[in-house]
């Protein structure tokens, strides 16, 4: 058993070896199927890094008029928190947005005076509110219209939701982020399989011209096992070689794209992402070659097994 | 040890074995003959379960061939040393190789190899080619080293389809005398051929075939056609 199996392994090693054309030809096609697996995965975090970042921007504002209670407001504040799809509210008071809005108009003296002649602070607290999705906000600000009269009883302390407002500008934004997301995974999914297809093929191809020397096996004694384990050896070596070609050639490519990604997507450098996550790659990208290459060559043997 | 009960072998509707009872024993050496296409190959194919009869049954001792399963029928084959027209050496793998995979087909330890394929290719005078490849090697050669592996295993059975058919009339002549002395070590050979001088010196049973069928068999024939 055990001499069988090193006879498999070095038969496996010296066909790889001589047939270094053949093999030079499958790793290189399969590693433009490990490169297209592994750029869909950088692909996703790219896509998924800018949707969070897109996401995070949207807000809805709620104004209060200037003489509704803190203690309102907060316990509003309050309620707010429990929903569900809210996933976080701040809130700013009238002397915080007396100071905001004063830094924002620092150059701008007439506006300053203007706010200094008059007798009180003009501007109302403010909820600042997050959804955890772009398409709850609708949810929220119902929520808000109904429960108004709630917190104060008599009068109305909401001056105005902005959502109303941004409704259109919302509304599409999480369209675009709902079909990106779509187009992304079919996207993705079809260059995946179209590339896989492509590196079964070629190690067909490959154990395509060696058929009748299967045959010859065949007739000359050989068990199925016997002769289709050297094929599966260098099936597993194909996978092997074109997995490190691969890994090799994320690294000065993540480093090229690194810096201009970070600057376009927010604080995610792909390059800094493929090096604190090169393990999973690495068990992905080779786990993914090593897989395919010894699937392959064992269905692609067992066409000429027949004899 | 061989024995065909009322073969018949159709290609879609050509006949290319019409009938066929054929009795061989043990040790002896048959010669095939008849013009292409009269059923020589197609007669070997089955022994070897590289066809299947389309009626009638093939036993090799008291098995029938064409009853085993494809999953066992390299165990049967390791009891019969094949040699082709064209060869059929591993393109790949050096002479040595060629050899040495026959024999661990069969199971054999390392050492029985190291020694038994420099003894038989010895045996077959290419003692000095061992590590050559198919292509740097001329028929006459190929054709020994296919010998050579055929008969490593030593197996109860040996059968040339047409094995000088691609050969010089000196190589035809030095491959004969390596069945010859295969034979006398007490093997079973089945030869076809077309070659009128290699039968007539062989003085051995002679089967004569013509469009499927067997049309003679004589105990020391001679070639007649």
């Amino acid at each position: 058993m055990w001499t069988s199996i090193k006879r498999v392994i070095k038969a496996g090693l010296v066909n790889f070896y001589r047939d270094g054309f053949v093999s030079l030809a499958s790793i290189l096609i399969m590693t433009v199927t490990l490169f297209v697996i592994g750029s869909v995965v950088f692909l996703s975090v790219t896509l998924q890094a800018s949707l969070e970042d897109l996401k995070s921007k949207v807000d809805v504002n709620v104004y209060f008029i200037s003489v509704a209670r803190e203690a309102d407001i907060l316990t509003l504040a309050g309620s707010l928190r429990t929903l569900p799809e809210v996933k976080e509210v701040e809130y700013i008071s009238r002397a915080q947005a007396l100071e905001n809005f004063k830094k924002r108009h620092e150059r701008d003296e007439l506006t300053l005076q203007a706010l200094s002649e008059l007798p009180d602070n003009p501007l109302g607290a403010v909820l600042n509110i997050r959804a955890s999705e772009p398409s709850q906000y609708e949810g929220i600000a119902n929520f808000l219209k109904n429960d108004t009269a709630l917190s104060s009883g008599t009068k109305p302390i909401i001056d105005s939701i902005n959502y109303y407002d941004n409704k259109t500008a919302i509304d599409k934004l999480s369209g675009i982020i709902r079909a990106t997301e779509r187009m992304g995974v079919g996207l993705a999914l079809l260059l995946v399989i179209v590339s896989i297809i492509i590196a079964f093929n070629t190690i067909r191809l490959a154990i395509y011209t060696s058929r009748e020397e299967i045959g010859v096996m065949r007739l000359v004694g050989a068990s199925n096992r016997y002769i289709r384990g050297p094929f599966v050896i260098s099936g597993i070596l194909y996978g092997v070689a074109s997995s490190l070609l691969t890994l090799a050639l994320f690294y000065p490519l993540t480093y090229y794209v690194g810096d201009s990604t970070e600057a376009f997507f927010s604080g995610l450098n792909l390059f800094r992402y493929y090096l604190a996550h090169f393990g999973e790659f690495f068990l992905f990208i080779a786990g993914s070659g090593i897989v395919l290459g010894a699937i392959s060559s064992f269905l692609a043997v067992r066409r000429y097994l027949n004899v | 040890m061989i024995s065909f009960q009322n073969v018949s072998k159709h290609y879609d509707d050509m006949a290319a074995l019409e009938g066929v009872s054929l009795t061989i024993e043990l040790r002896e050496f048959v010669s095939i003959v008849g013009h292409s296409g009269a059923g020589k190959t197609t007669l070997l194919k089955l022994i070897l379960a590289e066809e299947r009869p389309t009626s009638g049954t093939v036993f090799f001792e008291s098995v029938d061939i064409h009853k085993l399963k494809r999953s066992r029928l390299h165990q049967y084959r390791r009891k019969i040393g094949a040699i082709f027209q064209d060869f059929r050496l591993l393109p790949h793998k050096t002479a040595f190789e060629n050899i040495a995979f026959a024999m661990e087909m069969a199971g054999r330890t390392d050492e029985e190899i190291s020694t038994d394929v420099p003894y038989v290719l010895e045996m077959v005078d290419l003692g000095n080619k061992m590590w050559n490849f198919p292509h740097e090697l001329s028929g006459g050669e190929k054709q020994r080293v296919a010998i050579a592996r055929a008969i490593v295993n030593q197996p109860d059975l040996i059968i040339a389809d047409e094995p000088t058919g691609n050969l010089d009339p000196v190589n035809t002549f030095d491959i004969i005398q390596i069945l010859k002395k295969i034979h006398d070590l007490g093997t079973t050979v089945i030869l076809t051929t077309h070659n009128k001088g290699v039968i007539d010196s062989l003085k051995k049973r002679v089967v004569t075939m013509e469009k499927g069928r067997i049309i003679r068999d004589d105990p020391t024939g001679k070639y007649v056609l």
